[in-house]
C-alpha cells in the first residue's frame, strides 16, 4: 500500500517539477540559472561569472549590490559544534565584539553576521564553503578555524569571488606561493614564524640545547613542532624526543616518562588548552622532569589554560603575538568580553578574529561605491584592498599583508607565566620575556 | 549443541592462530628489544604501572555501569559516558562553591564527600531519567533499536551540557590536601592517585555488598537472569532496572569526582572517549560481569600506559604513545581470539 | 494499555508540564537567545517565539484531542487552556528566577538578555509573567479550537503550519532554487514576508487537503487497473524518477548538489552496511575503517606528494586507482571477517569498533607518516577525468555518485533475493539452526563482510577524490555510528529505507548547518523520538515490519492526536 502511495507521489512530484521548472530557466531569473546550467557542461570556464548587474559594475569578479537599508552580510565559517567548538566560538565572539564596536553598522548599513559550522574537518569545510559561495549577498568570509578546512574550503570561496580572512589557520602551505588561492588571507601566524621565534628563544635566550616536542595530531601542532624542530636544529640544538598524544587523552604521565628517559632540558608542546593543561600539570609529577622547562604556544595562550594547568604553570613559557605595543586596546576587549559573555575568552584566537573583522570592514569602507543609500562593493577590489592592508593597528599588533596573504604582525613574543591566579598579558601575568 | 556438528577446527581457526601468533611475536620482540636496551629504569616501569592503574580505576568505575546495564537489559548504553560527564559537572559546581567559601581547604575530606554526593546524585538522576524516558518503552524492541536510542541520548545529553555549561574547558578547583606525592616503598605516588585507589576500592566493595547481599541485589540478579520469571516471582522489574541504572550512574558520578580530582578539567565532550574506553574494558573483562569490568578497566589502563613504551619504543616506532589506543584494541582482539567472551566471560546473574 | 479512563485536567496539566520542561530546556541550552534574531515572518514572529509557542501548542493539542473524546468541545477547550497555561507558567517561573537565584553561575545562557526574550515584548517582572501565562492560555485555546475541525482539515492545517515554518527556516536553501521574483515576494532579508507567509500557508493547506481527499481515490483507481496498465504506470514512474534524479543538479544548484553528494556517500555506505547488519545480522561498529581504506588508497595512489610512495608506485589517475581502492577495501573486509566469525553479538561490535579506531590511528600516526601523510593529511588527490572532461564541481560529482548508488542498489537488491540473501537471512534469524541446515556460516559471513566493505571502499574512494585533500579526523567512530543510525532510522534491511534515512539524518542536518551546535542537540532528540514512536524505521522492510508489529506492545505508541500516523492504517 505504501509503495503505491509513493508511486503516485513520485508521479505528482515529477509532474510538478517539470511543469514548474521547464519554463523557468529560459525567460526568468537569468542570474540564478545561468550560474548553474553551464557549470554542468563546462567546468573550465569561470562559471561563477558575476550576476548580471545594471549598476555598471566593472569589477572583474562582479559586485555586491546592497540596497538602502539592507544589511552588509559578513559570514563566518568556523567550527562551532563538536569537541573543537571552543576554538570557533572564541572567534565568533571576537567577530561579534568587533561588530558591536562598529556600532553594528558600516557606511550606514547594518552589519549582519551569518555563519556556518565547519566541524574542523575537510568535508565540513567543503560543505560550509559551498553553501556560503552560493549566497551572492555575502560580502566576505571570516574563516576557517582549522587549516584542514581551509585547504578544501578556501579554493571554493575564492573561485566564487569571495575573499576570506582566517583568524586561526596556521599551516604554512596555505600561504605558500605555489598553493595559495587568491582570495585567502589570515591574521593568524604562520607556523614558520612562531616556530622560529620559539627556537630562537630556547637556544639563544635560555641557552638550552636539548629539547623534546609533543604534538596532538592536529595540523596546527604538527606544523608548529616541525617548524620549531627545524629552526632549533639549524641553530645547533638537538631534538632528543619527538612524541605525540591524542586529542582526548587525559593521562600524560606515560608519554612524559618516555620523554624523561631521553633527558631533555625543555619540552615544547604547542597544542590546545585541554591536553596542554594535562601535560603541564602532570610534568612536575614525573621523575626526571622536575626541572625541565616547559613551553607552549598561542593555542594555549588563554586563561582557561592556566586554570587547567594550575600551580604547575608557574614559570612556564608561552609564545604569542606581542601585546606590549597595543596593551590598552586588548584590555578594553577583555572588559567587553566579560560584560557580554560573562567570562574570559575560550581560546586564543578571539583577537585575531576581531582584527580580521575590522580589517574587512576597513577594506569595505575603502572600496565601496556609495550611490545615494545604495552600496556597490567590487569583489576583486575588496580582495585587492585586503591584500593592500598595511600598518593596520589591531589587537594582535601591526597588521600588514604580504603578497601571499599572511597578514599577522610578525612580532612574536615569549611570555612567562608569573601568576596562575590572574590573566592579564603583560600587566600581571604572563609577562613578556623575549625579545627583550 | 548444533555447533558440535561442525568439524572441530576449520581454516578460520588456523588463520586466527596465525594472526594471534604474529601479534604475540611482535609484542614479545618489541618488549625484548626495549627491555634489553635499558632505556627505562625499573622505577620508571613501576611508575608506568601505577599511572595505568590510576587511569584504569576510573575506567573501571565507568565500566561497571556499562556492564550492569548490559547484564540486566542486554543493551550497550552508549550514553553512559555522558552520565559520567554530568556527574563531573555536578562535582565541579559544588567544588567551586566550596573552594570559594574556603571550606575545601579547611575540610578536605568532608568536601570530597559532598562532591561525591553531588556527582553521584546528578549522574544517577540523569541515568534514571534517560532510562525512564528513552529506554523503558523499548524493552521488547529488537536489539539495535535501544542501541540507536542510546546514541541519540548521548548526542542529546552532550549538547545539552554544551548549551548549559558552555563550550570551554573549566578548571576543577585544586584540593590542597591531595597535592604532592608520598613515597610508597620504591615508588612515589601522587596523593590524588592514592585517593582514586582508595575510593575505587571502597566503592567496589559497597557495590559488591549491594549486589550480592541485599534484597535489591537479589532482585537485580533475578531480573538479569529472566525478566518474566522475576516478574512472576513478585519482583518489580521496572523499578529494579531503574535502580540498576541509578547504581551505574552512581559509579559514573564517583568516577567523575575522581576524574576531576586527578585531571582537574571539565568539558562537555569529556564523556565520549572514557565511555568508549569503559565499554572496551567491560568487554575485555567479559561484559555483564562485575569483577570483569574492574579487571578489564585496570588491564586496559595498564596496557595503555605500559604498552607504547614496552612494545613500540624499542623497535623504533616514532611517537609510540599516539598509538596507545591502537595497542589497547589490538590486545583486546588478541584476548577475544583466545577467549571469545572476555577474560571472565560470565553473566552478571551467575556470579556477581 | 490504551487509556480508557477519562482524561482529566490533571492529565492536561501534566502534558503542559512536559511542554514547559521542554521550553525551559531550549531556553537554557541557548536556543531561544540564538534564534531571537532569526525571524520566521519578518518583523512579526521570531524563531524563538515559534519554538516557545510550539512548546505550549503541542501539549495543548495532545490534551485537547484526548479531552475531546470524553469531555466534548468544552472539555477540549479547558484541557487546551490548562496545558498551555502550565507550560507558560514554567517559562515564566524560569524568567523570574534567573536573576534572584543567579542561575548564570551554572547555566551560561541564563543571561538578563534571555529574560527579556522570554517575557513578552516591553514587559518585565510579575506583570510580564502574567502576560506570558495569558499568552500560553491563548495558544492552548487555539490548539483546542483546532481539534474541533474535521480530521482532514486539522491535519492539513498542521501540515501547512509545519511546512511554512520549515520554508522560513530553510530560506538560504530555497531562495537559491526558486525564481528570483518569487523569492523576492516570499522572502524578506530576514524571514518570510507577511503576504508570502499567508499565500504559502493557504497554498499548502489547499494542496494538503486535496491530496488527502484524492489520494484514496487514486489508489482505488490504480487498484482497479488491469495488471498490464499498472505495470506501464510503474514503468513510467521509474523512468520519471530516474529522469528527475538526473535532472536534479541542474535544478538544485551547487550548494544543494553538494548536500546531495554527501547524502550520496552515506547512501552507498549504508547500502553496504545494510548487507552486513540488515541482511546478515552482524553488528559492525567499525564500518568507517573500510571507508577510510577506500579513501586513503585513492589518496595515496593519486597524490603527487609522498615521495617515498612515489618512488615505488607511479602516480595513478582516478580511474586507475578506483578499482584498487575498492579491492583494498574488499581485502580488508575479508581480513577482518576472519576474527569476526569467531565472535558474536556485542563482542563482534567491539572488535569492529576497535578495528575502525586502529585504522584511524594508523593513518594519523607519525610512524606511517611517510606513507599516509600522518596528521598533515594528503592533498592533491586526483579528480575523475575522461572524455576531455574533469569532474570538479559538486554537480559533476553528483552524476558519478548517482551511478555508484544505482550500482550499489542493483547489486544489493539482487543479492537480497538470491540464495546468498536467503542464507544471510537464515543466519540472522538463528545461527545454530542455519548451521544445522548445512549453511556454510564462514563463507556466507565473509561474503557479507566483503560486500559491505567493497561498497564502503567505493564510497570512500569518491569521497577522497571529491575532497581533494584529506586528514584522518574525517574517519572517526561517529561516521560508523551515523551510518548505523541512517540504516535503522530508514528501516533495517530495506533499500528505500536507506535512502530515506540518509536524507533525513545526513541531508537535513547539513541543510541546517547554520544552526551550529543546536542541530546535533535536536538530532539526538529526534533520534530518540524516532526510536520510541517508529522503531521499525521510516520505510521498513515488509518482513521486518511484520515481525516488529507482532511483538510490539500496545502501549508503545500511545495516542496520535495529529492523525499523521493514521496514514499507515487507512484501510484500502
Amino acid at each position: 500500500m505504501r509503495t503505491r502511495t509513493l508511486l503516485l507521489s513520485v508521479l505528482v512530484i515529477i509532474a510538478l517539477a517539470f511543469t514548474a521548472c521547464a519554463p523557468a530557466p529560459q525567460p526568468a531569473a537569468p542570474a540564478e540559472q545561468a550560474t548553474t546550467a553551464p557549470a554542468a557542461e563546462d567546468a573550465a570556464a569561470p562559471a561563477e561569472a558575476p550576476a548580471a548587474d545594471a549598476a555598471g559594475c566593472t569589477d572583474p569578479l562582479g559586485c555586491i549590490e546592497i540596497a538602502a537599508g539592507d544589511p552588509i552580510k559578513i559570514a563566518y565559517a568556523l567550527v562551532t559544534a563538536g569537541p573543537n567548538s571552543a576554538l570557533g566560538e572564541d572567534s565568533v565572539r571576537g567577530i561579534e565584539i568587533a561588530v558591536d564596536d562598529m556600532g553594528g553598522e558600516l557606511l550606514g548599513h547594518p552589519v549582519e553576521i551569518v555563519g556556518e559550522d565547519t566541524g574542523c574537518s575537510p568535508e565540513g569545510g567543503q560543505a560550509a564553503a559551498t553553501k556560503l559561495a552560493s549566497d551572492p549577498s555575502i560580502v566576505a568570509v571570516i574563516g576557517t578555524s582549522c587549516s584542514s578546512e581551509a585547504r578544501v574550503g578556501a579554493p571554493i570561496l575564492s573561485e566564487a569571488g569571495l575573499s576570506l580572512v582566517s583568524p586561526s589557520n596556521t599551516a604554512p602551505d596555505l600561504t605558500d606561493a605555489a598553493k595559495r588561492v587568491p582570495g585567502y588571507f589570515r591574521t593568524a601566524h604562520n607556523d614558520l614564524v612562531q616556530g622560529a621565534v620559539a627556537a630562537d628563544f630556547v637556544y639563544n635566550d635560555l641557552g638550552l640545547t636539548k629539547a623534546a616536542t609533543v604534538h596532538d595530531g592536529s595540523l596546527y601542532a604538527v606544523g608548529l613542532t616541525a617548524a620549531f624542530a627545524d629552526a632549533f636544529k639549524a641553530l645547533g640544538g638537538e631534538i632528543v624526543s619527538e612524541q605525540a598524544v591524542n586529542v582526548g587523552d587525559t593521562d600524560m604521565r606515560p608519554v612524559l616518562t618516555t620523554i624523561a628517559a631521553a633527558g631533555p632540558e625543555m619540552i615544547y608542546y604547542p597544542i590546545f588548552t585541554a591536553e596542554a593543561g594535562f601535560i603541564t600539570a602532570q610534568a612536575k609529577e614525573v621523575q626526571g622532569l622536575e626541572n625541565t622547562k616547559l613551553m607552549a604556544a598561542d593555542g594555549s595562550f588563554s586563561q582557561d589554560f592556566v586554570n587547567a594547568a594550575g600551580e604547575a604553570a608557574l614559570g612556564m613559557y608561552l609564545s604569542s603575538p606581542d601585546f606590549s605595543a597595543f596593551g590598552d586596546a586588548y584590555q578594553g576587549f577583555l572588559t567587553k568580553h566579560e560584560e557580554k559573555y560573562g567570562g574570559a575568552p575560550l581560546s586564543a584566537f578571539h583577537a585575531h578574529a576581531y582584527d580580521a573583522t575590522n580589517m574587512i570592514a576597513a577594506a569595505i569602507t575603502a572600496v565601496a561605491v556609495q550611490d545615494g543609500d545604495n552600496l556597490s562593493i567590487g569583489r576583486q577590489a575588496l580582495r585587492d584592498a585586503l591584500g593592500a592592508t598595511t600598518d593596520f593597528q589591531g589587537l594582535t599588533g601591526n597588521i600588514t599583508c604580504d603578497p601571499n596573504g599572511d597578514c599577522a604582525d610578525p612580532k612574536i613574543a615569549v611570555y612567562e607565566v608569573t601568576d596562575v591566579n590572574s590573566w592579564n598579558p603583560n600587566v600581571t601575568s604572563p609577562i613578556k620575556v623575549f625579545p627583550k | 549443541m548444533f555447533s558440535n556438528l561442525r568439524r572441530k577446527y576449520d581454516f578460520t581457526d588456523y588463520i586466527l592462530w596465525f594472526i594471534g601468533a604474529t601479534l604475540l611475536v611482535a609484542i614479545l620482540y618489541g618488549s625484548y628489544v626495549t627491555l634489553s636496551s635499558g632505556k627505562y629504569t625499573t622505577e620508571q616501569w613501576l611508575n608506568f604501572i601505577v599511572f595505568g592503574l590510576a587511569q584504569g580505576g576510573i575506567y573501571a568505575l565507568i565500566a561497571l555501569g556499562y556492564t550492569m546495564v548490559y547484564g540486566i537489559l542486554g543493551m550497550i548504553n552508549f550514553a553512559h559516558g555522558e552520565f559520567f560527564m554530568f556527574g563531573t559537572f555536578g562535582a565541579f559546581f559544588v567544588a567551586e562553591a566550596l573552594a570559594i567559601s574556603g571550606f575545601l581547604e579547611s575540610n578536605p575530606l568532608l568536601s570530597i564527600i559532598i562532591m561525591l554526593a553531588a556527582a553521584m546524585s546528578v549522574s544517577a538522576m540523569v541515568a534514571m531519567l534517560s532510562e525512564r524516558i528513552a529506554y523503558r518503552p523499548l524493552r521488547r524492541a529488537p536489539r539495535l533499536v535501544p542501541l540507536i536510542t542510546a546514541i541519540g541520548v548521548s548526542y542529546f545529553l552532550q549538547y545539552t551540557a554544551r548549551g548549559f555549561f558552555g563550550s570551554g574547558v573549566e578548571a576543577f578547583p585544586n584540593v590542597p590536601a591531595l597535592a604532592g606525592s608520598i613515597a610508597v616503598g620504591p615508588i612515589t605516588m601522587q596523593r590524588s592517585q592514592i585517593a582514586v585507589f582508595a575510593a575505587t576500592g571502597i566503592l567496589l566493595l559497597l557495590l559488591w555488598l549491594i549486589v550480592s547481599k541485599t534484597k535489591i541485589g537479589r532482585a537485580i540478579r533475578a531480573v538479569a537472569e529472566d525478566k518474566d520469571a522475576a516478574a512472576l516471582m513478585g519482583v518489580d522489574v521496572d523499578r529494579t532496572i531503574s535502580i540498576t541504572f541509578a547504581l551505574g550512574g552512581i559509579m559514573a558520578g564517583a568516577a567523575g569526582v575522581m576524574y576531576g580530582l586527578v585531571f582537574r578539567q571539565v568539558a562537555f565532550y569529556m564523556g565520549f572517549v572514557p565511555g568508549l574506553k569503559a565499554f572496551t574494558a567491560a568487554v575485555l573483562g567479559g561484559i555483564g560481569n562485575l569483577a570483569g569490568a574492574v579487571l578489564g578497566g585496570l588491564i586496559l589502563g595498564v596496557i595503555e600506559s605500559v604498552g607504547p613504551s614496552l612494545f613500540l619504543d624499542g623497535i623504533g616506532i616514532p611517537s609510540p604513545h599516539q598509538l596507545k589506543d591502537g595497542i589497547a584494541f589490538t590486545v583486546l582482539v588478541l584476548i577475544l581470539i583466545f577467549r571469545p567472551s572476555g577474560i571472565l566471560g560470565e553473566r552478571l546473574s551467575k556470579r556477581a | 494499555m490504551r487509556t480508557e479512563r477519562p482524561f482529566t485536567l490533571v492529565d492536561a496539566a501534566k502534558l503542559g508540564l512536559y511542554g514547559g520542561i521542554a521550553a525551559v530546556l531550549i531556553s537554557l541550552v541557548g536556543m531561544v537567545d540564538a534564534f531571537a534574531k532569526k525571524d520566521i515572518i519578518a518583523g512579526v514572529v521570531s524563531m524563538s517565539q515559534v519554538l516557545l509557542g510550539a512548546m505550549a501548542f503541542t501539549p495543548a493539542l495532545f490534551a485537547a484531542t484526548r479531552a475531546l473524546r470524553n469531555g466534548g468541545k468544552g472539555g477540549a477547550l479547558a484541557a487546551g487552556a490548562v496545558a498551555g497555561a502550565v507550560a507558560a507558567l514554567l517559562v515564566a517561573l524560569l524568567a523570574l528566577s534567573i536573576a534572584p537565584l543567579n542561575l548564570r553561575a551554572i547555566f551560561v545562557n541564563a543571561t538578563p538578555k534571555l529574560v527579556n526574550e522570554l517575557l513578552p515584548v516591553g514587559s518585565e517582572g510579575l506583570m510580564g509573567a502574567t502576560i506570558l501565562v495569558v499568552a500560553g492560555i491563548v495558544v492552548g485555546l487555539l490548539a483546542a479550537l483546532l481539534t474541533w475541525l474535521p480530521a482532514t482539515l486539522r491535519r492539513s492545517t498542521l501540515i501547512s503550519l509545519g511546512a511554512v515554518t520549515l520554508i522560513a527556516l530553510l530560506k538560504d536553501v530555497f531562495s537559491v532554487i526558486i525564481p528570483t521574483d518569487v523569492g523576492r515576494f516570499v522572502y524578506k532579508s530576514n524571514g518570510l514576508s507577511v503576504e508570502g507567509a499567508v499565500v504559502l500557508f493557504i497554498t499548502i493547506l489547499v494542496i494538503a487537503y486535496l491530496w488527502q481527499i484524492l489520494q484514496p481515490r487514486l489508489n482505488r483507481a490504480v487498484d482497479r487497473m488491469p495488471e498490464s496498465r499498472r505495470r506501464v504506470l510503474s514503468f513510467v514512474a521509474t523512468v520519471g524518477l530516474l529522469a528527475l534524479l538526473f535532472a536534479l543538479p541542474v535544478l538544485l544548484g551547487s550548494y544543494l548538489s553538494e548536500v546531495a553528494d554527501l547524502v550520496g556517500f552515506y547512501i552507498v555506505m549504508a547500502l553496504g552496511l545494510n548487507v552486513v547488519v540488515g541482511f546478515a545480522g552482524l553488528l559492525d561498529l567499525g564500518y568507517v575503517a573500510f571507508f577510510a581504506i577506500g579513501a586513503y588508497t585513492m589518496a595515496v595512489l593519486t597524490t603527487p606528494e609522498l615521495p617515498l610512495v612515489r618512488s615505488f608506485i607511479p602516480q595513478l589517475s582516478f580511474w586507475a586507482a578506483l578499482p584498487i581502492s575498492v579491492l583494498m577495501a574488499l581485502l580488508a573486509g575479508v581480513f577482518l571477517g576472519v576474527p569476526v566469525l569467531k565472535t558474536r553479538g556485542d563482542y563482534l561490535a567491539i572488535i569492529t569498533l576497535g578495528f575502525g579506531e586502529i585504522i584511524r590511528l594508523l593513518v594519523l600516526s607519525d610512524a606511517l607518516k611517510p606513507v599516509m601523510g600522518g596528521a598533515q593529511g594528503v592533498t592533491g588527490i586526483a579528480r575523475p577525468e575522461g572524455f576531455g572532461m574533469r569532474a570538479d564541481s559538486p554537480q559533476e560529482f553528483y552524476y558519478l555518485i548517482l551511478i555508484s548508488i544505482l550500482i550499489a542498489w542493483f547489486v544489493t537488491s539482487r543479492l537480497k533475493k538470491s540464495r546468498l540473501g536467503r542464507a544471510w537471512m537464515a543466519i540472522r534469524e538463528d545461527e545454530d539452526v542455519a548451521a544445522a541446515m548445512s549453511i556454510n556460516l564462514v563463507g556466507y559471513k565473509l561474503a557479507a563482510f566483503a560486500t559491505g566493505a567493497t561498497l564502503a571502499g567505493l564510497s570512500g574512494a569518491f569521497f577522497g577524490s571529491k575532497l581533494g585533500s584529506m586528514v584522518p579526523a574525517s574517519f572517526n567512530v561517529l561516521v560508523s555510528i551515523n551510518v548505523l543510525a541512517v540504516l535503522i532510522v530508514g528501516g533495517m534491511g530495506s533499500l528505500p529505507g536507506v535512502v530515506v534515512g540518509a536524507i533525513a539524518l545526513i541531508g537535513l542536518p547539513e541543510l541546517l548547518r547554520e544552526f551550529n551546535e543546536f542541530r546535533w542537540w535536536v538530532y539526538g532528540a529526534v533520534l530518540v523520538m524516532m526510536m520510541l514512536y517508529r522503531p521499525e524505521g521510516l520505510w521498513p522492510d515488509a518482513t521486518r515490519e511484520r515481525e516488529l508489529l507482532e511483538d510490539k506492545e500496545p502501549n508503545v505508541i500511545d495516542e496520535d492526536p495529529t492523525g499523521l500516523a493514521e496514514d499507515a492504517t487507512v484501510p484500502t
